[in-house]
């Protein structure tokens, strides 16, 4: 089982909701991937003069529907201001006190803001909430987020909805070495199936990924066929997976051979 | 008064916040809003008096990842 913040989660996979084909598709695929949680954001409200919009409503309804935890994010935020307002509002709205802390630092690889994104996990914690942080794989930034509060990390394993999979698995080797204890979550950058079984034989808690479902051929399959590659990284991490090496090993014994010549 | 709601000038009669949400037809329990870049809770709206030029953020839910 997997906790985080005292919560229980019934699978280690964490699904985004958007950019589906339809509610329907992104409520089969929550459902067919087992997902232990579904990532959610605010958006402005239309203006006019009557009626306002209500399509905030009705996807409110289909989540809460869904009957998994919500991790509402912080996506879009550039400054440690913006972000800890839009999590006060998500509290109000969703109340849960979990936050996907995203500061965008780098509007071209949407790479965090690690400096403002300390300030803000620091800010949130002191608040109550519990913050899960999008964060880079730097082992020093991992640690002042822990100095911060957070009780989390969610390092990237690639740009957002890049679909390239681990760009550094030795940086994730050694976020995973140095924190042993700490629920560690990839966010981010996961293209396939593959690529979820290689962060969990890392050692990794968890992935979140929602592009690679969202915009698959068929989400639903999708979803499942991610479902089943987190549980195998996570079987191959406690089987204890072969490690590497340059030369060559004989798998059959030697001993005892025939000689022929 | 001119307020601007989501970033888009309005002229508004309210003057205080959830008479504005009425003004506009927000309604519902997943709104959340911001003044000037400020929290203003659910109860908070009904005593929050609404100054020339402030800043009003209607957020609700959406799809994220």
């Amino acid at each position: 089982m997997f906790e985080v913040y005292g919560v229980k989660l019934s699978s280690r996979f964490i699904l985004g909701t958007a950019r589906y084909p339809s509610p329907d598709v992104l409520a089969d695929a929550v459902r067919a991937g087992g997902a232990a949680a579904v990532t959610v954001s605010l958006r402005r409200e239309t203006v006019s003069a009557s009626p306002a919009g209500d399509s905030g409503g009705g996807f409110w309804s289909l989540i809460k529907a869904l009957n998994v935890p919500v991790l509402p994010n912080t996506a879009g935020c550039h400054s440690i201001k913006e972000a800890v307002t839009t999590a006060h509002m998500a509290r109000e709205i969703f109340g849960t006190p979990w936050v996907k802390l995203e500061i965008i630092g780098n509007q071209d690889t949407l790479q965090p803001d690690v400096f403002a994104l300390v300030e803000a996990a620091r800010i949130l914690t002191a608040d109550g909430f519990d913050v899960f942080p999008y964060t880079t794989d730097d082992l020093v930034v991992a640690e002042r987020l822990l100095d911060a509060g957070c009780e989390v990390l969610m390092p990237w394993c690639a740009p957002i909805g890049s679909a390239r999979g681990p760009s550094n698995p030795d940086a994730l080797r050694s976020l995973r070495g140095h924190f042993p204890d700490v629920p560690l979550i990839v966010d981010a950058g996961i293209g396939r199936p593959s690529h979820a079984t290689c962060v969990m034989e890392l050692g990794y808690d968890a992935v979140l990924l929602n592009t690679a479902v969202a915009r698959a051929n068929d989400p639903v399959y999708m979803a499942r066929a991610f479902s089943a590659a987190v549980k195998a990284g996570r079987t191959a991490w406690h089987a204890g997976v072969l490690e590497p090496r340059d030369t060559a090993v004989p798998s059959t014994p030697v001993i005892g051979m025939a000689a022929f010549s | 008064m001119d307020i601007v709601i989501n970033g888009q000038p309005v002229k508004a009669n309210a003057r205080r916040l959830d008479v504005l949400l009425s003004e506009f037809s927000y309604e519902g329990d997943w709104l959340a809003t911001a003044v000037n870049g400020e929290l203003i809770r659910r109860e908070e709206r009904v005593s929050f008096v609404l100054s020339d030029g402030d800043r009003v953020e209607i957020l609700s839910p959406m799809q994220g990842g």
